[in-house]
């Protein structure tokens, strides 16, 4: 019908055309009424148009079937198929209804193909007109309302929305922080966090154990910036309030809660790649337990990582601590894992200001046993030997605190009356059990070879111990992140009165006596 | 109407009511029964007392009077929402003198008054005037007293008249005095600066006419002179021969001795020098300098006494002038008498020499040698000459033999002092001899293109002494820039594809004698390129996570620091920044070419050089070259031992420095590291890149080698090499090596061995006894009274402001009191007045009764008794 898809051509085409007043609509819709298979179809469809094209038909198909929506002129209730509907014995106003039905699922499949386009702002387009329907569609329900308590949100659709977000094979972030907005209403989240779910369950069921790095990805980045209420009154902004709001589910915190601990159990339950762990790790503490309602179901993850070593095992002692401390969580041997976590990429980490704060949190109690405390010392005093600087301003001071806390173990630094000469060091670093480290026999002599290191600051904090401490912890929460470039300028914008200077004459850029490049570089 | 009324009362109330209060102020002031006197028990010295005279009723009927307009208006006003506002021009302005301010008012009244009120009336036009008199008064002629002969003024008198004739020549005063005020007033506000300007300007003036004066008496001196010289002349020319005559009578021929004696005296003589010293003494001169200066270093190297010893520098002495002008030499001159007079002629001249000679001995010795024999010197300099080129071409042939070189490089200097180079001659001729300080570091650059190392070093040379600072004034701060041109130039020179490192070797001398003489600028500028270089580095780390090493330029600004500053200092300005980014450098940049390689051991060479002195322990050394060892390495073996940050234990760029072939490791002879491969690694076989890895290898044993020499004294050696040893001794394959590769292995392997283990237990240093308290006064200086003593600044600084927020408190709660108990009384009294009121009320309703009730009685008796 050449007629009917020129003028709706017209009409999408500039857009401006078809105004939200009845006529127009009613002209285009009657236009689209008569085609067999609306123009606009095809050029979503087929997906080679013109970007710009397809662009226009999505932002057309948005208006219509928006407009139809709010006119309740799609069939309500399970659909018929197609056929049989128009075969069969409904009134006239009913088999439009049915075939406006059927139109309107056409475009609905096709925004969710689009969804995978390859130009964002189609993408965008599919994701806004779909989520424009989702919330049309609540308002104005497609499910007949059987019973009074039944649910009329079209999860159907959300369902679909969260399937084209979350692809198996690209990185969707961009879009996934465009679909930020709409997780602010607290019925869509609550929908779209069972939705992921149910996704989740779907397609890591497929791949076994697989990791699928993509997909984990896209499932983190559309969940981990959840917010969710803290209490039921913060829950006020949904998109829809059905009639019997309070008898349903939606309104509850506690499912909210139960859903979103589902949720990331379900995700946490299959392996990640490293890097999600680590960033699951980071956010787990202050965005995940709290909202849970029994955080202690996360004890099987944060075992599993803890046990993984290196810097995954120094992020899961954030969330393991938080267990052990608020939710009772009895862990066997917690002390010397601990232990064991120390290495020398202690001092070279990232997350080295976190591990310490934990650490000086672990180590606060005055009813720990010495040797447990010495092990400590003398092992963090010895992987010192390897630390830059920064870590050395910071590793100092909580020795000297761990001395003040336990007054016992300060035989490491003064043993008046032990043998002259001892040819090895007693403490043995290889040793996994800090009880059998032979710690308490030992002395620092660490800390008395980083009395002449090279950095004056840090030789001062080390010639500390040299005396008896003081009596007041130092604080050494403003020391933990502490950079190298801080220490560097600190340096730098020192004043000074006068600069000594080298009284040996120069003669030339490698010509001092004994100059070690002279015998290993040329100046070619 | 009732409006108007009232602002009328406003106006003119307060202007009738000021002029009593003052005067009633003045009543009370001198009123004795109204003043308090605060009676002081002890007089104290330095308090400054301020509250001893009050005027409490004063201040009641003030505080009173205040409440009443403010507060009691409230109150009264308190349920009442309408607001009463004065829209009278400028009524609260104080600004507006009254007059003005009546003028602005009838101003717009006119300006309102001015359209037609209603466009209809066509009589309504503007009232014509005549003297201010409407014209249709005038015509209706009622001014009957016009006719009148002697009242012009219509019976009022002006008030100029009355004043010139009644007011008893106090007008007149009054008229006049005010005028004078108004000049006063004129000059007043600028009095204070205008005087001081003045002053200036008139001390000014009077210095530039003395100055005329002594200009113009000059010119007339010199022209007396010249008229004089030519009189002289005639006079000289007419009288010799007669004149002489007559002398030569007079005089009799001198004597042959006194001849001799004049000579003798007005000879110029000899100053006292010191005795030429034996070479012993020189030698021990020197050694006696260096020795201090080395007492001086290890001192600052421990960190002890800083604060005592800052204030007394070796070099400078304590007359100096901190013109950047140093004297090598003691510059206190014994105090000597010449002829009774304080011999200080001598001294300047002394000094003279003694600038001259500073810093370019050298260059004197060669001057007084240019005038003496040329050939000889031309005959040397040549040698020196030919001496230095083979130098340079034997330089990589002579591999270790460090004495030699020193020889060669004295040679070098002194050579290079030498400007009279015969064979350069020819291109020198074209260099100016003086040169300004260049004021850009573009023209600087354009001074030294394309010319020769030599002429580079004579233009820098030359430069350096046409400005030297004793010179002119500005020459400081210009060769200080200088300096800051030359680090540049080192820095452009390090980056070029093909680094000009000879130059850079030969331009440090300069740079090292500007540094000596400019300490805080060269400390300055070299801070300022690591500033720059750390700051970049962070960008980079912020932006991408992590880092790559720089370029050849800040490698050799940081050797060049180890040249000029003293790396053995406990802290050092400059040093110690320079550590910390070379600090961060070997921990920071991620390792991922061969040049990131020799980059890393040439940081840790200079690591090695910088605490050479001080042996300070650093651990990023260790760490580097372990991860150099490790990456040198196939990876399969198990580990026993840990690599930290830029290196990973397993990666891809974990074998960089692997190599497997054979037939490289066979040719491999050991040589030096160019340099230049740092910037531009050239096309290179596969043999060469080998070999390089085999240099890189045994520059780690080595370095490990000297490392262990290093440190051997620090308590946890064996704990620090520990890791070096397991990888030297278990995962090294060794046999593969070539030999002269095994050697540098074996040394370094002999050396870390040959270290005994020894710990002594730790013991604390014994605590000094707490004094026991002392019950006698504690006596402190008082400098200030009245002022709380003790606490730094800042302490005092918060006692004062919690003083101050207690008086504030304390004040407004007193406030709040005062307020509460006026609204009080005027409640009660409000209430009392209501009660009384009532009562007066009662008391009449009373009275009429009773009066009615009476009446009513009498006439009921009236009746009664009717």
């Amino acid at each position: 019908m050449p007629t009917a898809s020129s003028s709706s051509w017209s009409c999408w085409r500039c857009g401006t055309g078809m105004g939200p007043g009845p006529g127009g609509l009613w002209g285009c819709a009657g236009g689209v009424r008569a085609a067999a298979r609306p123009f606009l179809m095809d050029v979503l469809f087929q997906g080679q148009e013109e970007e710009e094209d397809i662009l226009c038909a999505g932002r057309a198909c948005s208006r219509l079937f928006g407009a139809l929506l709010e006119r309740r002129e799609l069939f309500v209730g399970p659909l018929p198929p197609e056929e049989a509907s128009l075969a069969g014995e409904h009134s006239a106003e009913d088999k439009y209804k049915i075939w406006m039905r059927h139109r309107y699922k056409e475009c609905v499949d096709c925004l969710a193909e689009l969804m995978a386009h390859e130009a964002f702002q189609v993408k965008e387009l599919s994701l806004c007109t779909l989520m424009k329907f989702v919330e049309l569609e609540a308002r104005y329900p497609l499910i007949k309302v059987e019973w009074k308590g039944s649910l009329t949100f079209p999860r159907d659709l959300l369902k679909v929305v969260v399937d084209g977000l979350l692809p198996l094979n690209e990185d969707a972030s961009l879009l996934i922080s465009r679909f930020q907005e709409y997780m602010e209403y607290d019925d869509i989240r609550y929908f779209v966090i069972r939705a992921v779910t149910e996704s989740i369950g779907q397609v890591m069921q497929k791949t076994k154990e697989r990791p699928l790095p993509f997909y984990q990805q896209n499932v983190f980045s559309l969940i981990s910036p959840i917010n969710m209420p803290n209490k039921e009154s913060d829950m006020v902004k949904f998109l829809v309030k059905q009639d019997n709001w309070e008898e349903l589910k939606v309104s509850k915190l506690q499912a909210h809660k139960q859903a979103f601990e589902k949720m990331w159990l379900s995700f946490l339950k299959h392996k990640l790649p490293t890097g999600l762990y680590k960033k699951v790790l980071v956010i787990l503490h202050d965005s995940i337990l709290p909202y849970m309602n029994e955080p202690t179901l996360m004890i099987d993850f944060l075992t599993l990582a803890y046990g993984i070593g290196g810097a995954i095992s120094l992020l899961a002692l954030n969330g393991l601590f938080i267990l052990i401390h608020q939710h009772n969580l009895e862990y066997p041997d917690f002390y010397k894992k601990l232990y064991s976590l120390l290495d020398p990429s202690v001092y070279h980490v990232k997350y080295r200001a976190r591990f310490f704060h934990l650490l000086d949190l672990f180590l606060s109690s005055s009813h720990l046993p010495a040797y447990l405390v010495a092990a400590f010392i003398k092992r963090l005093s010895r992987l010192a030997l390897t630390a830059p600087p920064e870590a050395l301003l910071m590793v100092i001071p909580f020795i000297c605190n761990l001395f003040r806390r336990h007054p016992s173990c300060k035989v490491l630094v003064h043993r008046p009356n032990g043998p002259e000469d001892i040819s090895e060091d007693p403490y043995i670093m290889e040793e996994e059990e800090p009880s059998k480290s032979r710690a308490l026999e030992s002395s620092l002599w660490e800390i008395q070879t980083l009395q002449s290191h090279y950095h004056p600051e840090v030789a001062k904090a080390a010639a500390i111990l040299n005396q008896s401490l003081s009596e007041m912890e130092d604080d050494i929460s403003g020391l933990l992140e502490l950079s190298a470039y801080e220490l560097f300028d600190k340096e730098v914008k020192k004043k000074v009165t006068d600069v000594p200077l080298e009284f040996e004459q120069v003669r030339g850029l490698f010509g001092k006596k004994n100059d070690v490049f002279a015998e290993h570089f040329s100046l070619d | 109407m009732g409006k108007a009324s009232k602002r009328k009362r406003k106006v003119s109330g307060p202007s009738t009511a000021k002029g009593p209060v003052k005067s009633a102020m003045a009543m009370v002031k001198s009123n004795p029964f109204e003043v308090k006197v605060n009676r002081q028990k002890f007089n104290i010295l330095g308090r400054k007392t301020k509250n001893d005279v009050g005027l409490p009723g004063v201040s009641r009927s003030k505080a009173i009077k205040k409440r009443t307009q403010t507060l009691l208006k409230e109150y009264k006003e308190r349920e009442k929402t309408n607001v009463f506002k004065d829209k009278r021009f400028g009524e609260y302005n104080t600004k507006i003198s009254p007059e003005e301010k009546m003028i602005r008012r009838f101003t717009l009244e006119r300006q309102q008054n001015y359209g037609k009120k209603s466009i209809y009336n066509l009589n309504e036009d503007e009232e014509l005037t005549h003297y201010g008199q409407s014209l249709a008064e005038i015509e209706k002629l009622n001014d009957i007293v016009d006719s009148d002969s002697d009242t012009e003024e219509r019976g009022t008198l002006s008030a100029e008249l009355t004043s010139a004739h009644f007011g008893g020549g106090g007008g007149l005063l009054r008229k006049k005095a005010p005028s004078g005020q108004q000049d006063e007033e004129e000059e007043k506000p600028k009095s204070r600066k205008e005087l001081i300007e003045e002053m200036i300007a008139k001390s000014k003036q009077e210095k530039q006419e003395r100055q005329t004066r002594r200009e113009s008496a000059l010119e007339l001196t010199e022209k007396l002179d010249k008229d004089w010289k030519e009189i002289q002349t005639l006079i000289a020319h007419k009288t010799p021969k007669s004149e002489r005559k007559d002398k030569e009578v007079e005089k009799p021929k001198p004597d042959e001795y006194d001849m001799i004696v004049r000579e003798l005296g007005f000879e110029m003589k000899a100053k006292p020098s010191e005795r030429l010293k034996t070479e012993e003494e020189l030698a021990k001169e020197e050694q006696a300098r260096l020795q201090k200066l080395e007492a001086d270093r290890l001192r600052r190297m421990r960190g002890i006494d800083e604060q005592e010893n800052k204030k007394k520098p070796s070099h400078v002495s304590a007359d100096d002038l901190a013109d950047g002008f140093i004297l090598d030499k003691d510059d206190r001159h014994l105090l000597s008498y010449k002829d009774g007079k304080i011999n200080i002629e001598n001294e300047e001249e002394e000094e003279k020499q003694d600038e001259e000679e500073d810093g370019k001995e050298d260059d004197e010795n060669e001057e007084e040698s240019e005038e003496e024999s040329n050939e000889d010197e031309e005959d040397v300099a040549a040698d020196s000459h030919s001496d230095l080129e083979s130098d340079l071409e034997s330089e990589e042939e002579a591999a270790g033999n460090t004495e030699q070189k020193k020889h060669k490089t004295n040679e070098n200097e002194s050579q290079n002092v030498e400007e009279l180079d015969p064979k350069t001659e020819a291109a020198k001729s074209e260099l100016p001899y003086i040169f300004a300080v260049p004021e850009s570091y573009e023209t600087f650059k354009s001074l030294l293109a394309g010319r020769t190392i030599e002429q580079q070093l004579i233009i820098v040379e030359r430069i350096q002494k046409c400005n030297h600072p004793s010179l002119a004034v500005g020459n400081k701060a210009k060769l200080e820039k200088l300096f800051g041109f030359l680090l540049e130039y080192i820095g452009e020179l390090a980056i070029l594809d093909l680094p000009e490192l000879r130059t850079i070797d030969r331009l440090v001398m300069p740079l090292y004698n500007l540094c000596q003489m400019f300490p805080e600028a060269a400390s300055d500028s070299i801070k300022f390129i690591l500033r720059d270089a750390a700051h970049d580095m962070e960008e980079v780390i912020e932006v991408r996570g992590r880092a790559t090493f720089p370029g050849l330029d800040m490698l050799i600004y940081l050797k060049i620091t180890s040249l000029l500053f003293p790396t053995s200092d406990f802290w050092h300005p400059v040093v110690t920044p320079a550590f910390m980014y070379m600090s961060q450098l070997l921990t920071k940049c991620r390792i991922t070419s061969l040049q990131d390689v020799i980059k890393g051991l040439f940081i840790c060479c200079l690591f090695l050089e910088y605490v050479s002195l001080s042996r300070r322990f650093v651990p990023e050394l260790i760490n580097f070259l372990l991860g150099v060892l490790h990456i040198s390495l196939p990876k399969k073996q198990a580990q026993g031992y840990t690599v930290v940050h830029p290196f990973t234990p397993a990666g891809k760029n974990s074998e960089l420095l692997f190599v497997c072939d054979k037939k490289d490791l066979e040719s491999w002879q050991k040589e030096k590291l160019p340099l230049s491969i740092v910037n531009k690694l050239k096309e290179t076989s596969r043999t060469e890149m080998n070999h390089i890895r085999l240099s890189c290898l045994a520059l780690c044993f080595d370095l490990i080698k000297k490392c262990t020499a290093l440190y051997e004294s620090l308590p946890s050696f064996h704990e620090i090499m520990h890791p070096v040893r397991i990888l030297l001794t278990q995962h090294v394959p060794v046999n593969e090596y070539p030999e002269k590769l095994q050697e540098w292995y074996h040394s370094a392997l002999k050396e870390l061995e040959s270290k005994v283990k020894h710990y002594t237990p730790l013991i604390c240093e014994k605590r000094k006894p707490v004094p026991l308290k002392q019950y006698t006064p504690k006596i402190m200086k008082v400098l200030e009274f009245g002022r709380k003593q003790g606490g730094s600044k800042q302490e005092q600084e918060r006692k004062q402001l919690i003083h101050k927020h207690k008086r504030e408190l304390k004040g407004a709660i007193r406030e709040i009191r005062k307020d509460n108990q006026f609204l009080a009384r005027m409640q009660l009294s409000e209430i009392m007045e209501r009660d009384a009121a009532r009562k007066r009320k009662v008391k009449e309703l009373l009275g009429s009764l009773s009066t009615q009730e009476g009446e009513w009685k009498a006439l009921k008796r009236k009746k009664g008794k009717n």
